[in-house]
């Protein structure tokens, strides 16, 4: 009896070296340690043995079955290893095939750069003031000290209307005015992002239709100094640290002392190059010092009020920032274009 | 403007580089855009200064073996005296030809030589190509030199001959020295009318060097007749003429201008023409003042004419329906706002814009008389409008010169015409100044300087600078009587205005001119530290900013279309109907026809945008946010409220590897529902609920496929899939578009303003799906808010459509929708239940909509 236990224990252990797949692996633990296996049946079967014989084979039984309860466990255990080993090779995949794309749409240009400069400019105490297009002479000239044939009119070809005295207004300036009006005594920190439109042939770096963004101080104690500051401050702010600024002697009647704003060209750092003209420096804004008579048309003391005022073209900052080089992608609305923001 | 710097330095003498100048200059508000260099350094030709030197021709002699070419024998300089270093050139110079075979010359011109192995430019090559002088045979002649034209100087593009100095062109010289320059061109602005000359740059570089300027003398030496018995002058607008001033040169020989002359003339951008008109220019450019120059002869023939012992100008203006024929020969219709310069006869010119035709000088003038007045800027600058006349001198007009100018101009003028074409000058000027300019003055408070520019400038440097520009600077220290008697007294400035400025009128005109002169790039920069304004919110940019990036999010694009459009483009929309008969606003100088007028509607140059776009795109889904300009009752000006719209169209999805037959023939289409889907993402970012979608007729919309967004009783637009008619209008591919507009406006108005956030639920929500048929004509937006309804104040929370079928198996003109209910309380819901629940709910939609469960 105790041989005929050997032999199980031997052709089953023999058995299991054979077994390298689950399915097989259970029919196994069936055959040889399932309710009617071999070895359970003589386990069963004890009951049947003399009280002598009982004990000796009934140890060398339960021996046996341990074994093959501990070799099936390792077995189970090396078949999942395998199993796991052979998964994680066969199932590689090509991680160099591009994604699912999803679909993702995108901000236009003028939004992106305009949000930027909301930004740094809110940081400085400026918030978003905003104004009508369609002017009066009014508010778009003869407010801010452009009378009617004044020379400077010719700064800017103006889009009439059939309206007498109804333009499109030719720069961000007007709402200048309107804010005055609006908060006069207060003090102002504004900036006016706005469409202003002139009579231009559209060219790459001109069009008809063009962001402005006009920024205006007001208040008791307002310097030449904090305005230089202030541009600079934003013109590292936008185009980054190492550029420089440099203030040139300008003139615009609703400013004086004027001053046009430029920064030093990132495309040749300042030795001059084709997109700087060879002068090193690039245009940015034009600024002063809130002149005296469009501080009292806003109903402002000029003896006692002093202001700054500044305008600047969002696109044309765009496209020094990005290197862009044709406004008129803002209005082409190409995908091809948009698509790269 | 460009100015050549040896004609600058006639007025001052320069101690920067060229290029440090043109920096000072810039900074200082008179912005050089540009340098052009000819021969010296800088240039792109630089002329080799011991190979190109002045010489002077002294014989010229016939080519052997050609017609077409003449031999010069040219002297250099240094051992030429002696006859023996005369070279010999062969050339085809026209201009030569006249000498040949006269022998030796006495005074044979003056031209520049250019040695072996100068590099010039090649005269027959278009363009500027540069070539390298070498020993040749021309028709047998040795040639290792040549006499130069100026383009092959590089001067200008002129080669008809060889280029001929003036007499007192120094022999040996090298040509560098000579006639190399450099020309700033400088950009004027509006309020500098003053430095739009010569001496008014020059003033402004001696401001900024700290030299003195070199004064043009106005000393007029006559020696003819009185001139005033030569002609009268009578102003009768002296409001639109404050002066006028006339001299007289008579016995004047018209003749080419001196080299010198015509070199300066042509670097300034003006063409020479002959001695008389050079001058007029080269006054206007020298000092700013513009002069007009008569045919005295063809004056005095008119008032002998009328009897009249000498002409009588009479400046007035014209009579409504008077005409004249000006310098241009074109005959105008003048009215009362024109100011005219006239005879007894009749105008003899519009004054300060343009001369008239019959009293120009010509050919054979040799009496002349010279006009330098000054006019009112702003009537110059509506007739030069109205007349469509701008001219040099009007502009200069316009833009407000000082009445002081005119008898410095005019005797200017004078002396040199009779230094280029001889005669003799009338004594006296006649000077009517009939409407004076007052001499202004301008106290400027020391403390204000400091107030604008933000730090201490000492108040001698203050009035070193205005003494800088001409200025008299007067520093008082003013007690003021309401101070302590220990104050320290008020500095005060009291500024005379030079009279060539019109543009000083208050201390802040000073404070701009301290800054420029002293230097914006010397003012400390500070930052703001002024009171901070109160600070706002702006919810009307933060929503317009919000539904962009909802917009987004859904996968679509942002594009800025014009706001200047046509009735026509917009009637696109509207195939078949009556166009759109609210009135625009209407350009009344547009650029292009398409740009006429302002927009109603994004949608149609949305539309134009999508179509363009599809050419190379296989999904298209763009959207923008802007204005539209209504015309109101209410005032002039338009309302501008916002609009959003909306287009889809093309594949779902793009093309990608991953789809099965992932060819863009096998992709779905955009519809109605992808559009339905981003309006609803949208809204549900904006915590909008309550949206209704209404079935509507659009003529831009296809009939049956066209929905109004209605929330809270208000129109917030319309959308569906756009017309076939409409959609032809376009350059679209064959494939459904989808699209629509709203009223960005009322939209605001109807997102709340804070939305609250309910907790997350502790109990386990049951879900159980209703399949229900009804009529095909009942809107799916009513099952379910019958569903809503009966279940309202229940445990039930959602009821998503998500199955929809029609077929036979339902019945003809039936619709199955099939509803996924969600159940959700604050305790754990049984089956009994929701049975209660979904019972109300069948009961409902039974009775209401006579629908039946589907089994
Ligand atoms: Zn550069």
């Amino acid at each position: 009896m105790i041989d005929q236990l050997s032999a199980i224990e031997q052709e089953a252990l023999a058995a299991l070296q054979a077994v390298n797949a689950k399915d097989a692996l259970e029919n196994w633990r069936v055959t040889y340690l399932g309710k009617k296996s071999p070895l359970m049946t003589a386990l069963g079967d004890l009951g049947k043995l003399s009280r002598e014989e009982r004990p000796a084979i009934g140890k060398r039984g339960n021996e046996v079955k341990s074994a093959l309860e501990a070799a099936y466990a390792d077995r189970v255990e090396a078949i999942r290893k395998a199993e796991l080993q052979h998964s994680l090779t066969a199932g590689a995949l090509d991680v160099t095939l591009p994604g699912r794309p999803r679909s993702r749409g995108r901000l236009h240009p003028h939004t992106l750069i305009l949000r930027e400069m909301y930004a740094i400019w809110a940081e400085m105490g400026f918030q978003v003031y905003r104004a009508r297009d369609v002017e009066t002479d009014e508010y778009n000239f003869e407010l801010l000290n452009i009378p009617p044939h004044h020379p400077a009119r010719d700064m800017w070809d103006t889009f009439y209307t059939v309206t007498p005295g109804v333009i499109l207004r030719t720069h961000t300036s007007p709402g200048q005015i309107h804010a005055m009006h609006e908060y006069c005594p207060q003090p102002i920190r504004v900036i006016l992002p706005g469409m202003c439109y002139r009579y231009e042939q559209i060219s790459a770096s001109k069009g008809i239709q063009f962001l402005q963004m006009e920024g205006l101080a007001v208040g008791q104690h307002i310097r030449l100094g904090d305005l230089l500051g202030t541009m600079s401050e934003f013109s590292r702010r936008i185009f980054g640290p190492d550029r420089q600024t440099r203030f040139r002697a300008s003139y615009f009647p609703f400013t004086e002392p004027s001053v046009e704003v430029d920064v030093s060209c990132a495309n040749c750092g300042g030795t001059g190059c084709g997109v700087c003209k060879y002068t090193g420096w690039l245009e940015i804004a034009g600024a002063g010092m809130v002149h005296p008579t469009v501080l009292k048309n806003g109903g402002y003391d000029p003896a006692v009020h002093s202001g700054f005022a500044f305008g600047m073209g969002p696109e044309r900052i765009a496209m020094l920032k990005w290197g862009i080089s044709d406004i008129r992608y803002f209005w082409g609305n190409d995908l091809r274009f948009l698509e790269q923001f | 403007m460009k100015v050549p710097i040896s004609w600058l330095k006639d007025y001052v003498d320069l101690t920067l580089s060229i290029e440090e100048l043109a920096k000072r200059l810039t900074l200082a508000g008179m912005e050089v855009e540009h340098i052009e260099y000819y021969g010296v350094p800088g240039s792109d030709l630089v002329w080799d200064r011991e190979k190109i030197v002045i010489a002077q021709i002294v014989e010229v002699r016939a080519h052997p073996n050609a017609d077409r070419l003449v031999l010069a024998d040219v002297d250099c300089g240094g051992a030429a005296s002696a006859g023996t270093a005369l070279h010999q050139v062969v050339t085809g110079a026209p201009n030569l030809f006249h000498l040949k075979g006269q022998g030796r010359l006495d005074q044979g011109p003056k031209v520049v030589f250019a040695k072996e192995g100068s590099v010039l430019y090649d005269g027959h090559e278009a363009g500027r190509v540069k070539m390298t002088l070498k020993p040749a045979k021309l028709r047998g002649v040795k040639s290792d030199s040549m006499v130069c034209s100026e383009k092959e100087l590089g001067l200008s593009d002129e080669h008809e001959g060889i280029l001929l100095l003036d007499e007192d062109a120094p022999i040996g010289m090298p040509a560098a020295d000579y006639l190399g320059d450099a020309v700033l061109d400088i950009a004027i602005l509006p309020n500098v009318a003053r430095a739009a000359s010569i001496l008014g740059v020059a003033r402004e570089v001696a401001a900024l060097t700290g030299q003195p300027l070199k004064q043009p003398l106005y000393e007029l030496h006559g020696t003819g007749p009185q001139v005033n018995e030569g002609v009268k002058v009578e102003i009768l607008d002296p409001d639109l003429c404050p002066r006028f001033t006339a001299t007289i040169v008579r016995d004047v020989k018209i003749a080419p201008s001196p080299y010198w002359l015509r070199r300066r003339l042509r670097l300034a951008g003006q063409r020479p023409i002959s001695n008389l008109v050079d001058v007029s220019n080269y006054v206007m450019f020298d000092v700013g003042q513009p002069i007009h120059t008569f045919d005295y002869d063809k004056l005095l023939k008119r008032a002998q004419a009328r009897g009249d012992d000498r002409p009588t100008i009479i400046v007035r203006r014209a009579k409504t329906g008077e005409r004249m024929t000006t310098l241009d020969n074109v005959e105008r219709e003048l009215n009362s706002e024109n100011l005219m310069i006239c005879d007894a006869l009749g105008p003899i010119g519009v004054g300060g814009v343009m001369g008239g035709l019959e009293t120009e000088i010509d050919d054979h003038t040799t009496n002349v008389l010279i006009e330098a007045a000054n006019f009112n800027f702003i009537n110059i600058r509506k007739t030069t409008q109205q007349l469509k006349l701008p001219s040099e001198a009007a502009s200069r007009f316009g833009r407000g010169l000082h009445p002081a100018m005119a008898p410095r101009g005019n005797i200017r003028a004078a002396i040199l015409i009779q230094q280029l074409a001889g005669g003799t000058i009338d004594t006296g000027l006649l000077d009517n100044y009939a409407n004076p300019a007052e001499t202004v003055t301008v106290t400027l408070p020391v403390a204000e300087v400091k107030r604008v520019l933000g730090f201490d400038l000492e108040v001698e440097k203050i009035a070193q600078i205005l003494e800088s520009l001409e200025f008299t600077a007067e520093i008082t220290n003013q007690k003021h009587l309401h101070r302590a008697a220990d104050a320290v007294p008020v500095s005060e400035i009291v500024v005379t205005v030079p009279d060539h400025r019109t543009d000083i009128s208050g201390p802040h005109d000073l404070i701009e001119e301290i800054a420029r002169i002293y230097g914006l790039d010397r003012i400390p920069l500070t930052a703001l530290n002024d009171e901070m304004p109160p600070q706002r919110n702006n919810p009307s940019l933060a929503f317009e900013e919000r539904a962009r990036d909802l917009l987004v999010r859904v996968g679509l694009s942002e594009v800025v279309t014009y706001a200047m459009t046509t009735p026509q483009a917009e009637a696109k929309l509207l195939p078949g109907e009556r166009p759109d008969d609210r009135p625009f606003v209407m350009i009344a100088n547009p650029i292009s026809a398409e740009r006429s007028h302002l927009r109603h509607t994004l949608l149609a140059q949305l539309l134009e945008v999508a179509a363009a776009n599809s050419r190379h795109h296989a999904q298209v889904a763009l959207f923008s946010i802007d204005k539209v300009y209504l015309v109101t009752e209410d005032g002039p000006l338009p309302d501008e409220p916002r609009r959003l719209s909306l287009v889809l169209t093309g594949a779902r999805e793009p093309e990608s590897w991953t789809r099965a037959g992932g060819h863009e023939s096998d992709r779905t289409a955009l519809d109605f529902y992808d559009l339905k889907g981003a309006i609803e993402a949208l809204l549900d970012g904006l915590h909008l609920d309550g949206a209704h979608y209404e079935p509507i007729e659009h003529p831009t919309y296809y009939p049956g496929r066209t929905a109004r967004l209605v929330i809270d009783d208000r129109h917030i637009g319309v959308f569906g899939e756009v017309h076939p008619q409409v959609r032809e209008g376009y350059d679209f591919p064959e494939q459904p578009v989808v699209a629509g507009e709203f009223d960005f406006e009322a939209l605001m108005a109807v997102v709340p303003g804070v939305s609250r956030i309910s907790d997350v639920p502790r109990f386990p929500a049951l879900t159980e799906d209703l399949a229900l048929i009804v009529e095909d004509k009942v809107p799916a937006e009513k099952v379910q808010a019958t569903i809503m309804a009966a279940g309202a104040d229940t445990a039930l929370k959602r009821a998503q459509v998500f199955d929809v079928f029609k077929g036979e198996q339902i019945g003809v003109g039936k619709k199955s929708l099939a509803y996924r209910l969600t159940y959700q309380a604050d305790h754990t819901l049984t089956d009994a239940d929701v049975a209660k629940i979904r019972e109300q709910i069948v009961k409902r939609l039974r009775e209401e909509l006579n629908a039946v469960l589907r089994g």
